[in-house]
């Protein structure tokens, strides 16, 4: 057990403030500095260190609904090109962080400091003492909100995320080649979570890793993965015209989250922007035409439009709470794409056995 | 899908199995009555909700043993049968019926998890190679049949080791053993329980982890939820503390036990639900399988009621055959079955043990359980719900801190490292002694997490002592609360008043937030109507309507005196209210029970039944009033309190409940009003009470006010034990005064069941105990109507309920004890509440008192049910079932203070019948064909003279020691000379009770209440370790041979509820 970080002397306070004009104020246990993004809420009760680190969050204000955070601290950071061993990218991706009741005590055997000690060090604002439970009420009302953490004498502007290509913000820069398989995936990282990487390591593939908007027409690989990553699906043009490419090529493409919005706007169908997303590790899908059920991970703003899909796609999953797409296959079976994680990290495993299907597609 | 389908039982609530079966046995008939099949259910315990009559379309008042079930299955034909809703009795007794065949003879399906899966996690070897098939990891362990081989498998283990048994609830006859000698003295007494037991690896300082698993049969599985226990491995489930979800899990753990526990329920088979504990390594990822239940369990229930997702519901329907994405989720109907919970709070629950009650037992915990009854509480940080369960047990606590001394330890490092029931206070005192987090983690290995949220709280208490006496900063305040604090500890810590402390707190506007609890952290707007308390939020997430609503107070934990049966009573009254037009909302925190399920009322807020928090709720609410008659003595004693503050107290008077309460005012009405009671006085002194115990001559009873099972009551045959036990009194119940009164010997004792509106009785029952004055009659066998009662008697009764009724206008449910002998009737005791055998006669009786008695309080025009004790062509018997086996150590007799946990009851056509078939369905055999006797004084051993030749005619051979066989021999009655235990000769008796030679030991103890090792106490003792039946009461073993004398086991007739 480590003592609490040196800095956090009298717990300073802040305000988070939406753009409705409602204002929750809290103590801060991160980085004491404004911020501004897109308010979302998730309601997972595990696993804030791999939802921290999502590259999706780029953009957000992360309001975590179960109320007890910090209590197994922050596990140590370390990184081997440019893959990160626990977590899911190399720093603190999200905005800014929300709580009810922050442990500044901590206890892990896997811990090397405390979650605030972590926020500090990546500069990332965070809040505890604020109501969540009543945020993610109004959210879910009122549909997800542009927010502020506003420190006193320190104001800031609201910032809208999604007219970013946020994408291009948390990708990789160059490519970068992982393991030794006798099969190649190429992985379109759009913000790519990396256990999709340790997932794909484990079964003995060989990842060529590639900025979001590479042109990998002069490639060799025998299957394309498009990785989640944040905001509007439609900022990443680029991305959209080389798996229309792929397709014309008939390359096994598998997407995951944005990866599948994208298939599915190469596809020629439509993507939208649900009103508060869905962000859990609980979201119930049901696999279409059959009775398998999974609990999954998800962390989505956009969907994929049922009703705009081509001729020859069918809808693949199906959410069971709210009927949105959760997934789309190709009649060829060479194309699929699904919204929620298979890679997890954080939340239930179930989906993982999606990347032995893929790796199935790798030898077709 | 099947169209008639039979429901087991758990019988009487034991140590083990409690009050959570009567929970998934309603909801279980409930989800196939939905479906249209024809439910069929065998539960001797009367007091169930599942018993009532609007559930199941049959019940049988009948043993849940082989031979019962076979014969209501071959009169019934029913198609399928769910052996996991009735806990492990009913399990085991579906393996039973299973294994001879009548399942199958009879085409009889078991419905849910096949029989082969459930073998599967019942046998540790078929177990635990079950596990290895897929890769899953177990304790290291193997099954061992004599205690040689158990020492040298520990020997190849290492120490320590832990034996366990298997088929054992609650982990009977398991224990932790550090050495040779131990395991030989365990593994001797669990392989007399067992043919097989397992000796295992000891994971000292491991966490211990529960999920709690479903599967359907499109092999889609989800996990409701996971727990994790405060104390570490080597303390049963059962006996933790424990949090849920997980605190100190990361992502990885949590999800990685998640995946094993999927794999081992799809590997098994399992359809339905299914409860998987883990030990997981503190410095690793290493974990361990300790268990896999395949039923609904204690935990089952608490995640139920922790999450708000129909477990028990919702296994039934898989048991039918529908998948978990078909199933809607009945409490948010917004969503499907198919979904794992997401809290947006923190649960805690603490069991609660009764031990204090028993003589000599151990308190020490460990891998067998002890404890009654738990409760859970819910906040939105882990003290606030820690603090709000504490005081929810109902010990004396008022939270972590501010118990003035109450807990006291002479060895604090002792109990940190061998913990009792009360070791978080050993931990707080620690704490407050300078131990380090550090210090009191290496002593109990309890994770620092938790740890440390203790030591926050004790920081709290002292910034409350040190802030200034006349002003206490509103941050300081808000932050108590936020930490659990109750107005009362916080007066305490800072030397105020608890009524300065909420005037404070209404200053400042400083008040608890409603919270709903929606299985999906505010993700969808769900429609529930489960709420709880916290001063963690910001705003209120319902607000109430207009509606006339009224108030129901629960029984809180359940307890030794207070258990299913006011659950019974509170849940019924919500029925009747609703009838009436009003909008119900029930208050309890007993995750065990039906009055805590989400569909039973309008609103149910799971949250303590103290006066702050009902004013709160009040004050929120606005009810027509509150309801304090019917959840036993926690309400009872809150009546006066709130009619002080102001709350309207539906029913009798406060005045008069406490008239009635207080020893002292009731003995002065009783009085006035010409009744006859025993002599009495009320203690001033102790020089005093010693007078007047002489006067009147011993023995003499000490009676506390205001008390439930009667606790600290006793019969003092001499002045120091007046002394001893009227200091345990005062101790008690400080608040209230203690009577002393002449107990009377060889007196019969019998109940008064009644409802009254305004001051008139509209129905009453009368039952008699089979034991004379001296047992509690929570530990008495009841009969109704009743059998040996004079006629006079019973008219002197209700004149004397009448003349107490008018004057105390007593408005529903009251209960009033009459002791008589020779037709001169004294008044002992009156309550005026729903008593412990409400249920027991509305069932018997046909009439719900506890709907006449809402509709009284209601001021509803009432007619008299037409009912005369006369009219009954059949009897009702009661029994108590007693869990000594559990209790180490514990004198197995019975006194002035309650010690049973449950009680059964069973209708026959005459009393020998009824009487018999509840004898068996508390664990009595009728096969006696040898028995050994101590029968106590010279006048005992004549009164027991008639029954002895009735049982030598029977061919019963008689075993005694010198003195009784020497007088059995003088009257013609054959007996075998044993020796007593502590003469260490032989043949010596508890030698004999070890190798199973004797068949049923009478023990009539002479003393009413003795701490020591006597022999008697060694001859109960190896009765009850040793599962030998044990009869202490001689009225008891007089009535038990008459009636073996008449009737058989095949006499025994299988008539339903309904055929009477």
């Amino acid at each position: 057990m480590k003592k609490t970080a040196s800095f956090s002397a009298p717990p300073q306070t802040a305000r988070l403030i939406l753009e409705d004009g409602s204002v929750y104020p809290g103590r801060s246990f991160g980085y004491p500095r404004s911020t501004a993004g897109e308010v979302v809420f998730n309601t997972g009760m595990v696993g804030y260190p791999e939802s921290l680190t999502d590259p999706s969050y780029r953009g957000e204000i992360l309001a975590l609904t179960y109320p007890l955070i910090g209590n197994y601290g922050a596990p140590p950071d370390c990184a081997e090109n440019r893959l990160s061993r626990l977590l899911e990218s190399g720093q603190i991706q999200a905005q800014g962080l929300i709580v009810s009741d922050y442990s500044p005590q901590y206890q892990h055997w896997n811990a090397s400091r405390s979650l605030s000690e972590w926020l500090y060090a990546d500069k990332v604002p965070a809040l505890s003492g604020i109501d969540a439970r009543a945020l993610t009420k109004k959210l879910r009302e009122k549909g997800t909100m542009l927010g502020k953490i506003e420190f006193e004498g320190e104001p800031v502007d609201f910032v809208d995320p999604n007219r970013e290509n946020l994408a291009a913000q948390v990708s990789i820069r160059e490519p970068v080649l992982y393991g030794e398989g006798e099969r190649r995936a190429l992985l379109i990282d759009c913000g790519c979570k990396h256990n999709i990487i340790r997932s794909l390591l484990r079964r003995n593939l060989q990842v060529l890793r590639v900025p979001w908007d590479y042109d990998f027409s002069g490639e060799e690989f025998h299957g394309l993965l498009v990785s989640n990553g944040p905001g509007d699906p439609k900022m990443c043009r680029q991305t959209i015209y080389h798996l229309r490419q792929a397709m014309a090529r008939e390359m096994p493409i598998f997407g995951i989250c944005l990866g599948h919005q994208l298939l599915a706007l190469a596809a020629g169908a439509n993507t939208y922007k649900l009103k508060y997303g869905h962000r859990s590790q609980n979201q119930p899908v049901l696999e279409t035409g059959g009775n398998r059920a999974l609990v999954t991970s998800q962390n989505h703003g956009f969907a994929v439009e049922n009703g705009t899909l081509p001729r020859d796609w069918q809808p693949w999953f199906v959410n069971l709470n709210d009927g949105t797409n959760e997934g789309i296959r190709h009649a060829s079976g060479r194309f699929m794409g699904v919204q929620f994680h298979p890679e997890a990290s954080p939340g239930p495993v179930d989906a993982g056995y999606l990347f032995d299907e893929f790796v199935k597609m790798l030898y077709l | 899908m099947a169209g008639k389908v039979l429901i087991l039982g758990s019988s009487a609530l034991k140590i083990g199995e409690a009050g959570e079966f009567d929970y998934s046995g309603s909801q279980a008939i409930k989800a196939l009555k939905e479906e249209g099949v024809y439910t069929i259910l065998i539960n001797p315990n009367i007091a169930t909700i599942q018993t009532s009559e609007h559930l199941a379309d049959k019940v049988y008042f009948l043993p849940v043993n082989p031979h019962f079930v076979e014969k209501v299955i071959e009169k019934e034909k029913p198609d399928g049968i769910l052996l996991s809703f009735g806990g492990q009795t009913a399990l085991n007794c579906g393996l039973e019926l299973h294994r001879a065949g009548v399942l199958e003879k009879n085409g009889v399906e078991v419905l849910g998890t096949p029989v082969s899966a459930i073998i599967d996690t019942e046998d540790r070897d078929r177990f635990v190679q079950r596990l290895r098939e897929i890769g899953a990891k177990t304790a290291r362990s193997r099954a061992a049949s004599s205690a040689e081989e158990a020492v040298n498998i520990a020997g190849e283990l290492g120490y320590p080791v832990i034996i366990r048994i298997a088929y054992a609830l609650g982990g009977l006859g398991s224990g932790v053993c550090r050495s040779e000698p131990e395991v030989r003295k365990l593994a001797g007494k669990s392989l007399t329980h067992a043919a097989q037991i397992l000796v295992e690896e000891y994971l000292e300082g491991w966490k211990e982890i529960e999920y709690e698993v479903m599967r359907d049969r499109h092999d889609n599985c989800i996990t409701v939820c996971n727990m994790e226990n405060f104390d570490p491995m080597g303390i049963h489930t059962g006996e933790s503390i424990v949090a849920a979800p997980s605190q100190t899990l990361s992502n990885r753990e949590y999800h990685l036990l998640r995946e094993v526990a999927i794999k081992v329920i799809r590997h098994l088979g399992i359809v339905g639900e299914c409860n998987i504990q883990y030990a997981l390594d503190p410095r690793s990822e290493d974990y361990r399988i300790i268990e896999v239940n395949a039923r609904l369990s204690r935990s089952s229930a608490l995640a139920s009621k922790a999450t708000g997702y129909p477990l028990a519901f919702v296994a039934a329907k898989l048991a039918l055959g529908y998948g978990l994405h078909e199933l809607p989720n009945s409490i948010t109907k917004v969503t499907k079955a198919f979904f794992e919970p997401a809290l947006d709070y923190v649960v805690v629950k603490i069991p609660r043990w009764d031990l204090k009650k028993f003589r000599m037992v151990s308190r020490r915990l460990g891998s067998a359980m002890k404890s009654v009854g738990e409760v859970m509480a819910i906040g939105r940080t882990f003290e606030e719900a820690l603090q709000k369960a504490l005081r929810m047990l109902e010990t004396g606590a008022q939270g972590l801190v501010g118990n003035n001394g109450e807990f006291q330890f002479e060895n604090l490092e002792q109990e940190l490292r061998e913990p009792t029931e009360e070791r978080v206070f050993a931990i707080v005192k620690a704490l407050q002694s300078g131990y380090s987090v550090e210090d009191i983690h290496r002593l109990s290995h309890v994770d620092k997490w938790f740890l440390h949220k203790i030591a926050r709280v004790v920081e709290i208490e002292k910034s409350l002592e040190q802030a200034s006496s006349d002003s206490l900063p509103g941050a300081l305040l808000q932050e108590a609360k936020q930490a659990g604090f109750s107005d009362k500890q916080i007066a305490l810590a800072s030397g105020k008043s608890e009524a300065e402390i909420r005037g404070l707190r209404e200053q400042a506007g400083l008040h608890p937030f409603i919270r709903q609890i929606d299985t999906l952290g505010a993700e969808y707007p769900a429609q529930t109507n489960y709420l709880y308390l916290s001063y963690n939020g910001g705003e209120d997430d319902i607000e109430f309507g207009d509606e006339k609503s009224a108030l129901i107070l629960g029984s809180g934990a359940y307890r030794i005196g207070s258990s299913v049966e006011f659950d019974w009573c509170a849940v019924n009254a919500g029925y009747a209210l609703r009838n009436s037009g009003y909008h119900t909302v029930m208050l309890n925190y007993n995750p065990e029970t039906v009055s805590t399920d989400y569909d039973e009322f309008d609103k149910l807020f799971f949250d303590e039944i103290t006066l702050e928090s009902v004013l709160e709720i009040c004050r929120k609410l606005k009810p027509a009033g509150v309801i304090v008659s019917m959840g036993g003595q926690v309400p009872n004693n809150l009546a006066m309190k709130l009619h002080r503050a102001g709350i309207k107290i539906l029913g009798t008077s406060p005045e008069s409940i406490d008239r009635a309460e207080n020893r002292r005012k009731f003995s002065d009405l009783l009085d006035q009003l010409d009744i006859d009671q025993p002599p009495w006085k009320m203690l001033n002194t102790l020089e005093e009470a010693k007078v007047f115990a002489r006067e009147v001559g011993y023995p003499a009873l000490v009676r506390p006010s205001y008390v439930l099972s009667g606790a600290a009551m006793a019969v003092a045959s001499n002045d120091s034990e007046l002394a001893q036990y009227l200091q345990k009194a005062v101790r008690i119940s400080p608040e209230h005064p203690t009577v002393i009164s002449k107990f009377l010997d060889n007196a019969k004792e019998i109940e008064f069941d009644g409802v009254a509106q305004h001051g008139e009785i509209i129905a009453y029952a009368i039952s008699e105990h089979v034991e004379n004055a001296g047992v509690h009659s929570g530990d008495a066998t009841l009969v109704l109507p009743p059998q040996r009662t004079f006629f006079e008697t019973v008219r002197q009764m209700r004149n004397i309920s009448r003349k107490i009724a008018a004057a105390l206008q007593i408005n529903g449910p009251f209960n009033i004890q009459f002791i008589a002998r020779k037709n001169e009737v004294k008044v002992i005791e009156c309550n005026l509440r729903a008593s412990r055998s409400f249920p027991f006669v509305s069932k018997i009786m046909r009439v719900n008192f506890i709907d006449l008695a809402t509709r009284a309080i209601m001021g509803e025009p009432l007619e008299k049910p037409e009912i005369s004790l006369f009219n009954y062509d059949y009897v009702g018997v009661k029994a108590p079932h007693f869990s000594f086996t559990r209790l180490e150590g514990a004198d197995p007799t019975l006194g002035v203070e309650m010690v049973s946990t449950g009680e059964v009851a069973c209708l026959g056509n005459d009393f020998n019948e009824a009487f018999l078939k509840a004898l068996i369905a508390v664990g009595y055999r009728l096969e006696v064909k040898t028995v050994l006797l101590s029968t106590g004084s010279l006048a005992s051993k004549m009164k027991m003279l008639e029954s002895c030749r009735l049982l030598k005619n029977l061919g019963i051979r008689f075993y005694a020691t010198a003195g009784t066989a020497n007088f059995l021999r003088e009257n013609a009655i054959p007996a075998e000379i044993l020796h007593w235990p502590l003469e260490k000769e032989q043949p010596n008796t508890v030698d004999y009770i070890k190798q199973g030679k004797i068949d049923l030991v009478i023990n009539i103890p002479k003393n009413y209440r003795k701490e020591e090792l006597t022999n008697g106490h060694l001859i109960r003792r190896a009765a009850v370790d040793y599962n030998v039946p044990l009869i202490t009461n001689r009225e008891l073993a007089m009535r038990f041979a008459e009636a073996l004398a008449q009737v058989k086991l095949d006499d025994l007739q299988i008539k339903s509820w309904d055929e009477y």
